[in-house]
């Protein structure tokens, strides 16, 4: 038998070749999982723990497989976001406005993953609706991010929205996680906890079962330990969902078997736009550092010009918001959730939604309510969708020349918990290289790279065309081989 | 464009969040900053430009008109605040 923690050393593929040889088993490898996250609360990566729920799984996993049905994600542990709706547990999408809310159905994405096998360890904290680039608005209370610099015992963030499935893959108290991404929120705390986070294609992953936040954006996608194991795990999570009314109709290709290594002739552009005024050398540097990695391994560099790039993070200031304060509207206090009672129907309603949603999401409530407001659509909400227009254009035009974009995923690294949770603008910014391709729905995946001056991790994101994931996997697997990213964080919360 | 008081009391009676009087110009100037941000979009030109409906360049599919769910009224209010006999109960609308 293993040791519990060569146990939860393994990455997916690694524990699945395991579990397939009979070297352990899923309630084997379930215990040891169940085990470590206890030992990491001071993280509170987690809003619920569902240990009895997980053996549960673990043993009918075992059960399947000794029956000879074994699945894709067979036997292995995860972490499932909290914006995941899960059957009969707790799902609060980080919120006091969904307090006790257990839902009698169960996610797509969620039920695919199971269906292929997978067990649940619980439901990870994020940003409060996933609105915010930092796990710092969570109603739970902030998550740690695992990583911090050499000698500096203040807490750092994860990043956000998932903050909670990044800070778990990292600290290797799940196999992976389930993720969800509206304007980067699986690519960025990726980036910050030194873990590969990948966004399919709008259209990939159904949203049925996914507490909306902006639908013209939101999508699901795999945070994991490898790009092997983005790829494995995504193949198991997207596909066709007659429940989602932009779920795509298009056969799934085994995104594994992109991982061929060979990128020879493969065009990669470097967009212009991307270089912006103050971005630190460090991330310069490593960005410079990709190209070279990638010209090294036989792909040509080509400079591109993604013209609109720098209106992209202004666009989707008025469409997330916008599409926010709407699907937001559902929580009135009556059907679920929290309910402050007031003195008619209209005082209950103000008062359940001045109580129960935190500050950030009545900040982009009221800005999503006031740009969709009499006299001020046109201005906000129709110049956005246009210079949404341009950004996809943009992105078009690039993929006529080049099979696949490399940007840095973030312009720093994590930064310390409370420096800039005072001001929205500057928490928006973490996000200027994540934004322009959700706005154009493209599929985009962050790999660890490299360390800051401070021992920090820093990403490098890959950007493909629409449903091209297999030569988004194909680069990040050599980008991922030629940066040899070993650096892991020091285990301080089991000090 | 910016926010002023009587503004920010509108928008919030909008979005049905109560907001105390004190707040409404520390709010107002949040909103502010953000708008602000926003506006930078007046920069570009989208005289000839159509807007952006779907991200996924697909028709939205049609579905057969028919019954695929329901009688479920026990599991639709079993997370409500209040509820008497698988209804919502609700605060009085009619007078």
């Amino acid at each position: 038998m293993a040791m519990n923690s060569d146990l939860t050393g393994l990455t997916l593929a690694e524990a699945r070749d395991a579990l397939a040889k009979g070297e352990t088993t899923s309630v084997e490898l379930t215990e040891a999982y169940i085990a470590a996250v206890a030992a990491a609360r001071p993280l509170n990566a987690f809003v619920t723990e569902t240990p009895e729920k997980a053996i549960e799984m673990a043993k009918a996993s075992d059960a399947r497989r000794s029956a000879g049905t074994v699945g894709a994600m067979e036997g292995l542990p995860l972490g499932i976001k909290d914006l995941f709706c899960t059957k009969d547990v707790l799902s609060t999408a980080s919120s006091h406005i969904l307090d006790g809310f257990q839902p009698p159905y169960e996610s797509t994405v969620t039920t695919n993953l199971w269906n292929a096998g997978a067990v649940m360890l619980g439901k990870l904290n994020m940003d409060e609706f996933a609105m915010g680039s930092s796990n710092e608005t969570s109603y739970y209370g902030p998550v740690a991010n695992p990583w911090r610099p050499e000698g500096d015992n203040r807490t750092f963030v994860p990043g956000g929205s998932s903050g909670g499935s990044a800070s778990s893959v990292a600290a290797e108290i799940v196999v992976a996680a389930t993720g969800t991404d509206t304007g980067g929120s699986i690519r960025q705390p990726a980036s910050f906890t030194g873990i590969v986070g990948a966004k399919p294609t709008y259209g990939r992953c159904s949203r049925f079962g996914v507490v909306a936040f902006a639908s013209s954006l939101d999508q699901a996608g795999p945070m994991t330990r490898t790009v092997r194991d983005a790829a494995i795990m995504m193949g198991s999570m997207v596909g066709f969902d007659p429940m989602d009314s932009t779920s795509v109709d298009m056969p799934v290709p085994d995104f594994e078997s992109a991982l061929t290594g060979d990128i020879r002739g493969l065009k990669i552009g470097i967009p212009a736009e991307y270089r912006i005024d103050g971005m630190p050398p460090e991330i310069e540097k490593l960005w410079q550092q990709g190209e070279a990695w990638l010209r090294d391994a036989g792909a040509e560099i080509v400079p591109i010009s993604l013209p609109h790039t720098k209106y992209a993070l202004p666009a989707y200031y008025i469409v997330a918001p916008a599409e926010a304060s709407s699907n937001l509207a559902r929580y009135d206090g009556m059907r679920f959730g929290l309910r402050v009672d007031g003195n008619d129907l209209t005082e209950t309603y103000e008062k359940t939604r001045a109580e129960g949603f935190g500050a950030e999401v009545q900040r982009r409530i009221m800005i999503g309510t006031y740009v969709l407001s009499a006299g001020f659509y046109d201005a906000y909400y129709l110049k956005a969708q246009k210079v949404r227009t341009l950004i996809g254009q943009d992105f078009e035009q690039a993929f006529g020349q080049v099979d696949a974009i490399l940007t840095p995923t973030a312009p720093s690294a994590a930064f310390a918990a409370g420096e800039k949770s005072g001001d929205p603008i500057a928490m928006y910014l973490n996000d200027v290289f994540t934004v322009p391709a959700s706005m154009a729905g493209l599929p985009g995946m962050s790999v660890p790279a490299g360390l800051s001056d401070n021992g920090m991790p820093l990403g490098l994101q890959v950007l493909a065309p629409a449903f091209d994931e297999m030569t988004m996997f194909r680069v990040g697997g050599v980008l991922e081989s030629a940066a040899a990213f070993s650096a892991r964080p020091r285990k301080w919360w089991l000090a | 464009m910016s926010l002023d008081k009587d503004t920010v009391r509108r928008v919030a009676r909008l979005a049905r969040i109560e907001v105390a009087e004190d707040r409404l110009e520390a709010l107002g100037q949040e909103l502010n900053q953000i708008i602000g941000f926003v506006e930078q979009l007046d920069e570009v030109d989208t005289s000839s430009v159509a807007p952006m409906t779907s991200v996924a360049k697909q028709k939205l599919r049609w579905r057969a008109d028919e019954v695929t769910s329901g009688g479920q009224a026990e599991k639709v209010t079993a997370n409500a605040p209040a509820s008497d006999m698988n209804f919502f109960v609700v605060p009085k609308v009619v007078e």
